[in-house]
């Protein structure tokens, strides 16, 4: 067997997403190659041969690769694909972006989002927004797999001694080119590696009242996140969006802040370990996963909560 | 221009799965059904682009078997100007079905398809990636917002790290994230109206496609469930608890 990880930056730094599914790829076993395709992304390099357990990196340092275009880098996978049996990513943007992609023109599945690795063609993965866990068996020569990172611990960043291969080939396909982005602060706490997570839904009832919850965030040293309906609302960005469409985490301790409890944002937390909630509606589904359950007024439970850490 | 958008029918997003006993897969028997919630945002940014003058011509298409054209009917309600359904009892893969969609997109001569970006029964999150690699046309995934502008079309995307604008020639695979647009609510008179609109009807096996499945599903089950919480009376018994208890804090 031989794994080919596809390594998501930002031409600078690896994503720490894709230590996880190193981590995936060691259990399917076998070699462990990575792909890095990015523009003067030396430093990602020089990094990602510091992962344990890998043998090769493999770069493609192109512009065409520098805002890793969909259709220049699932070009660029295909291109590689025959020298490997599994070829693995995060299950984030970037991943599920490119991945079926370079599945489709591969004539093979993709297995989405597995959260076990079973044996090197069985894998687990969460269906119906993780209220059912479908075991499946792929009969693909290559298998193409997104990783849900919160399965699975991260690979030791340090330690390994991997070469460094510059390859060539891929080119810009012509089909689109990038813009612009509108990034997250990048002053707060990582929502998705984030060891407390306070989130606040629609009982927010407006942006400015995250402020109570960012203060609260700010002495705990958590991330701020959001249900949909917060988003939706427009109190808060896309980005901040925990559940079944947008991210899934798993903190070691999860604070839901007037939110609810639909099943699409249970699907984004219900993996934390000691699960908070606050609400004044005592019937709200999201008490049924709590550990804790304080029935309150938000608006008088934060402040309070906030002046006793 | 004609656009294609693709539909699928799954369980109400309100209705929370339960597994057979047999671990055979969930059972629908009897189940609520509707139209995937992000293909209704596909839909709803089809029809304003008609209404902008942009597209002529809106084509609401789905693989799948018998009541498939309930949700082909409510996409004609919300407006679409027809249908096709690609009829098979069978229980396709994304991979199968973007062959299928291929081949619709082909015959019909559209220049632009959109889709939900996930369907909410299986979480795939590839059908449109895959449609738009077999076509050979651009992709922009996570759309919430998208301007079509001649030959190019400025796609604003939801990313983990926020949002990303890219542009894209045209002809583009788009998918369709919930922020795009808040769908319509659909009307009785045109539920009725869409009773009148063209349903084609065609048949899997008569494309000639590898529609295989590549996957076999071993064993489907519940997850683990979590042990009953505690309600707690005051924001010091919380606090309490998680510094004494759950130490988290």
């Amino acid at each position: 067997m031989s794994n080919l990880v596809i390594v998501e930056h930002d031409n600078n730094e690896v994503a720490a997403a894709t230590l996880h599914a190193v981590t995936a790829a060691q259990q399917i076993g076998g070699d462990i190659d990575l792909l890095i395709a990015g523009e003067n992304c030396a430093a990602v390099a020089e990094a990602a041969a510091g992962i344990a357990g890998v043998n090769k990196v493999k770069v493609a340092d192109n512009p065409a690769f520098g805002h890793h275009l969909a259709e220049n880098l699932a070009s660029l996978i295909v291109e590689q694909a025959s020298d490997y049996t599994h070829i693995l990513a995060s299950a984030t943007t970037y991943g599920k972006n490119i991945m079926p992609r370079a599945a489709a023109l591969l004539d093979v599945a993709q297995i989405s989002d597995i959260v076990e690795v079973k044996s090197d063609d069985t894998f687990v993965r969460p269906i119906y927004a993780g209220n059912a866990l479908a075991t499946v068996q792929s009969a693909d020569a290559i298998k193409v797999i997104t990783v849900r990172t919160i399965k699975f611990e991260a690979a030791a960043a340090e330690g390994g001694s991997a070469s460094v291969e510059q390859i060539g080939g891929g080119a810009d396909a012509g089909l689109s080119s990038w813009v612009s982005q509108a990034l997250s602060d990048n002053d707060q706490v990582d929502l998705t590696s984030a060891k407390i997570v306070v989130s606040g839904g629609r009982g927010m009832q407006s942006g400015d009242n995250f402020s109570m919850l960012h203060s609260v965030a700010d002495k705990l040293g958590a991330a701020v996140g959001a249900s949909r309906a917060a988003v939706d609302s427009g109190f808060v960005p896309n980005e901040l969006q925990v559940g079944q469409t947008g991210k899934v985490i798993a903190p070691d301790l999860y604070i839901a802040v007037g939110i609810s409890g639909a099943i699409q944002h249970l699907a984004g937390m219900k993996e934390s370990k000691v699960i908070v909630a606050i609400n004044n509606d005592s019937e709200a589904p999201i008490f049924q996963v709590a550990d804790y359950g304080l029935v309150a007024d938000l608006f008088e439970a934060v402040p309070e909560l906030d002046a006793a850490l | 221009m004609k656009i294609l958008v693709c539909v699928k029918r799954v369980l109400d997003p309100q209705v929370k799965a339960r597994v057979k006993a047999d671990g055979s897969g969930v059972d629908l028997a009897n189940a609520k059904m509707t139209m995937n919630p992000f293909c209704e945002n596909a839909l709803e940014e089809a029809l304003r682009m008609r209404e902008a003058g942009i597209v002529e011509e809106i084509i609401v298409a789905s693989v799948g078997g018998g009541k498939t054209e309930e949700t082909l009917r409510h996409g004609l309600a919300m407006g679409a100007d027809r249908a096709i359904q690609v009829v098979t009892e069978d229980s396709l893969e994304p991979l199968a079905i973007a062959k299928v969609l291929k081949q619709v997109a082909e015959q019909e001569g559209v220049g632009l398809v959109i889709c939900g970006k996930q369907a909410i029964d299986d979480d795939s999150n590839q059908t449109t990636q895959m449609l738009s690699a077999l076509l050979g046309w651009s992709q922009a995934t996570f759309a919430s917002e998208i301007k079509i502008e001649g030959e190019q079309a400025t796609v604003t995307r939801e990313v983990d790290a926020g949002l990303e604008t890219i542009q894209v020639k045209m002809p583009a695979v788009m998918s369709a994230d919930l922020r795009l647009n808040e769908p319509r609510y659909v009307k009785l008179p045109d539920v009725m109206k869409a009773k009148r609109k063209p349903m084609d009807k065609i048949e899997l096996d008569s494309l000639g496609l590898d529609t295989a499945n590549r996957l076999t599903t071993l064993n489907v089950e519940e997850p683990e469930g979590r042990a009953a919480g505690v309600i707690v009376n005051s924001v010091g018994e919380l606090v309490e608890k998680l510094r004494n208890e759950a130490k988290v804090i």
